[in-house]
């Protein structure tokens, strides 16, 4: 009973007003709002696309679509790149957290290096994500792809898992369609997500000028980067969601 | 360095920083002032002013179409000279028919009740009634006028191709939408249009994330979440829905505008225009329902929710009586901001959908029946027995109950699936959308701008024209929508240009003539108000008392032409709930929230 009125003490006093009840900022609080907003957006575009593909008979194999790494040619290496894709933005995220981690000390010096590698890795995935999208594009995928009739069957049953033969079959009716509705959905969200990484990445630069011109020790502290941070952190947890919804299941 | 250094840092406009900031404003440019000004009632007045130009282009397109409906075989010559080869020889042409009823539905589903009802109110009552010096960041509002406002302009400049706005409906469904040859709409104008509502939505997110952050981090010191007055509580969960919804609105924008423009296939199966097949095989036209109607419904509430809100306090400040359930008001308001999300499929019943999944949506929607009730249950407790003072914004907020029950009973009709089957589509939706959300809505926000005119001009609007206007609107709206309920029973359907043309529906020609006759009569009363309005803002009777209606409330507080950073020196402290209309103990009869409890008196 004492503790209950305790609690709701403190609970009173907390949403009392006068004071944020979360104990963050506004902007934090935006920021955590915006993200879930955003995360309607992407559920949303993963949802049609889980319909899309749910509704379909056969459905291109990741393992055959992701199968080549640069510079080693016809080396079938299924899903080693968006591994190391994967890796790299994964990578960002660590170093990211270390950078708020020393803003947080008000270590100026190590949040200029730490952001610098943020950035280095944000740039490293949107550059395989540019390889990967180059050498779709050369096979012949592209959003409004594979829509003629006439197409053979052969120019894209190799996205498919060969070795099923209930797959192999159903391919002259419905491999065209699954292939057109595959790239449209992978090039429309893997794209945003890029969009978003692209936008991270010039908020971070924007946020490292800032810091190397002392901007946040003036202010007294680096709110900015662990706000950007959470950005960051969002942007890569879309990833992991993205990454499963096109290369694992 | 301390978390409070970050959460009151120096640009938060709070406690000691602001002090002298009303002081720092006088000499501001006029444009950093009125144009690109960051204080929030400055911007409530910028959406303000925005909306009413809209609403006025708005009707005005529903007074046309109206005389196509009314008078379907009589020519209007002054049309052709402002529509020009849209009424040759003043006869609407059938396609900008239907570009005048996608326009008149975007408009004022979108610019008006919208943005021009939540921005206006959220901007000017959340930072007055919880104690603020203004909006958590100024920039962001001000951003979010600036992205609506250029949205209104790609809209406005649609309105002027050659081609025509889009004129698929407000729903923009696909393959109409999504196929640039489908019709005369399909092509520039719903690019346009596109263009326009992403914007909006961009406008949308930032101002609800403001409100928000607002709302929960902004309150001034004792001001609890149960202190809130009934507004707050409603324009806090049209900022939640508006942020949530909207990005899923934006998602279905993105695969459309890939449809329409990069021959993607998300919305588009196959189809022969002219006998040639287009590139789109497999795609699903009820996707994009589906991700329009997950916005589509929650924004009905949108726009529903900040009416409700200034009904609840307009009606307890002019029954001079505390509201009746304080704490099931709130409830109810989150009850119908969880259901909301997930009533959307009701939209599309007869779209083929598996009839046990829309029996749950069925059990669903007819669930938002209860808080509903509980909200008109409590407001007609409230008048019960109040010493009534009728001014314009009472019988404002007295309508918009009257109109939310009408039209919210038709509304258990078309929940129900099995008569849905037969009311889809017809004059009946038309008529319970019109009442419940259109006409409804639009009384709240009139109740707002009588009721917080004199806060936000430190003038009154005239009365007897408020009350003209008021009686004129009122047996207008159910003039106009009463009798349309009978024609959508008797199975007439939205959209059609011309009914004189089918068998079954020649019988309600007089009818829709005596529905035109009066759209155009309550469209000109309309008038009365703007020039109310706009006279008002220099010529009305000036306020001499802050508090003319003796409430409560934080706003009524500060001076009667508040600076930015609304009250000269300490924020006021908060001691009492919003609603303590009794005996002062001084013969008056209402303690302001800002007086201390007296000795023996308990919260509410």
């Amino acid at each position: 009973m004492a503790q209950a009125t305790a609690t709701s003490i403190t609970e009173s006093k907390a949403w009392g007003g006068g004071r944020s009840p979360f104990n963050v900022s506004y902007g934090k609080m935006m920021m955590w709002f915006f993200l879930m907003s955003d995360a309607f957006t992407f559920g949303a575009l993963l949802i049609s696309y889980g319909t899309t593909r749910f509704f379909s008979a056969v459905w291109p194999d990741a393992n055959q679509v992701f199968k080549s790494f640069p510079f080693m040619g016809e080396t079938n290496l299924p899903l080693l790149f968006v591994s190391l894709m994967t890796f790299i933005l994964i990578m960002s995220s660590v170093t990211m957290v270390l950078a708020v981690h020393a803003g947080h000390y008000g270590d100026r010096k190590n949040v200029i290096k730490w952001m610098l590698w943020t950035i280095i890795g944000g740039i490293g995935f949107l550059s395989c994500q540019a390889w990967e999208w180059t050498h779709l594009h050369s096979e012949g995928g592209w959003w409004g792809s594979f829509t003629d009739p006439s197409t053979p069957v052969s120019a894209f049953a190799h996205f498919f898992n060969h070795h099923k033969e209930s797959v192999m079959a159903a391919l002259p009716a419905h491999g065209m369609q699954a292939t057109h509705d595959f790239f449209n959905y992978f090039f429309t969200i893997t794209g945003f997500h890029g969009g978003h990484v692209f936008s991270g990445v010039v908020f971070n630069i924007l946020v490292l000028v800032n810091t190397v011109n002392g901007v946040y020790q003036r202010r007294g502290h680096y709110e900015m980067v662990e706000k950007i941070g959470l950005y960051w952190h969002f942007v890569d947890l879309v990833w992991v969601f993205v990454f499963t919804c096109f290369y694992l299941l | 360095m301390s978390n409070e250094a970050i959460i009151h840092g120096p640009e938060v406009a709070h406690g000691n920083a602001a002090e002298h900031q009303g002081h720092e404003h006088h000499e501001q440019h006029f444009i950093w002032k009125y144009i690109f000004s960051q204080d929030h009632k400055i911007i409530s007045r910028q959406f303000l002013v925005t909306g009413i130009f809209w609403a006025i282009v708005g009707a005005f397109f529903s007074l046309i179409f109206r005389l196509q409906l009314g008078f379907p075989d009589s020519t209007f010559p002054w049309m052709e000279s402002i529509l020009g080869e849209w009424a040759k020889g003043g006869k609407l042409s059938p396609e900008f028919y239907y570009a005048l009823i996608t326009m008149h539905g975007t408009i004022l589903v979108f610019f008006v009740l919208t943005a021009g009802l939540s921005g206006t109110f959220a901007n000017l009552l959340i930072p007055l009634q919880i104690g603020a010096r203004d909006m958590a960041s100024p920039f962001l509002n001000m951003l979010s006028y600036w992205f609506f406002f250029a949205s209104s302009v790609f809209m406005f400049i649609s309105l002027f191709v050659q081609t025509g706005p889009a004129a698929g409906g407000w729903t923009t469904y696909p393959p109409l939408s999504a196929l640039k040859e489908a019709s005369l709409g399909s092509g520039v104008g719903m690019d346009l249009w596109l263009i326009g509502m992403a914007l909006f939505v961009i406008s949308s997110l930032l101002g609800g994330l403001n409100y928000i952050s607002t709302v929960l981090n902004m309150r001034t010191k004792g001001m609890t979440m149960t202190r809130l007055p009934l507004t707050i509580w409603a324009l806090f969960f049209t900022a939640v829905l508006g942020v949530l919804s909207f990005p899923v609105l934006f998602s279905g924008f993105v695969l459309l505008i890939f449809d329409r423009n990069f021959g993607t296939s998300f919305y588009l199966s196959e189809i022969f225009i002219n006998g040639r097949a287009l590139p789109h095989i497999g795609g699903s036209a009820i996707l994009y329902q589906h991700l329009f109607w997950f916005l589509g419904h929650p924004e009905v509430y949108i726009i529903m929710l900040p009416g409700m809100g200034m009904a609840s306090e307009i009606i307890a400040v002019n029954s001079r009586k505390p509201i009746f359930g304080y704490l099931a008001m709130v409830i109810s308001l989150i009850s119908i901001t969880l259901l909301a999300f997930l009533v959307w499929a009701h939209h599309m019943f007869v779209t083929g959908m598996s009839p046990f999944l829309g029996s749950i949506f069925v059990l669903l929607t007819l669930l938002i029946a209860v808080p509903s009730a509980v909200k008109v249950f409590n407001w007609l407790t409230t008048i019960w027995k109040g010493n009534l003072r009728f001014t314009p914004a009472m019988l404002f907020a007295l309508g918009f109950v009257s109109l939310f029950i009408s039209g919210g009973l038709t509304g258990i009709f078309l929940g129900n699936s099995a008569l849905d089957i037969h009311l889809h589509d017809t004059y009946f939706v038309v008529a319970h959308f019109h009442i419940v959300m259109g006409v409804s809505a639009f009384f709240g926000m009139f109740a707002g701008i009588y009721h917080w005119f004199p806060k936000m001009f430190g003038r009154f609007m005239n009365n007897t024209l408020g009350y003209i206007h008021f009686f004129i609107t009122i047996a207008g709206a159910y003039l106009i929508f009463w009798p349309m309920h009978y024609e959508g029973i008797a199975g007439m359907p939205r959209r059609y240009y011309d009914y004189s043309a089918w068998e079954s529906f020649k019988q309600f020609q007089s009818l829709n003539a005596f529905i035109s006759v009066i759209a155009a009569i309550v469209f000109f009363t309309q008038f009365i108000f703007v020039i109310n309005f706009f006279v008002s803002i220099w010529r009305g009777r000036r306020l001499t008392n802050p508090n003319p209606w003796g409430a409560t409330t934080l706003e009524w507080t500060t001076p009667i032409h508040p600076g930015h950073g609304n009250w000269e020196g300490e924020i006021p402290e908060v001691y009492r709930w919003a609603y303590d209309y009794k005996d002062d103990g001084h013969g008056g009869d209402f303690i302001p929230q800002t007086v201390p409890l007296r000795e023996g008196e308990e919260d509410h």
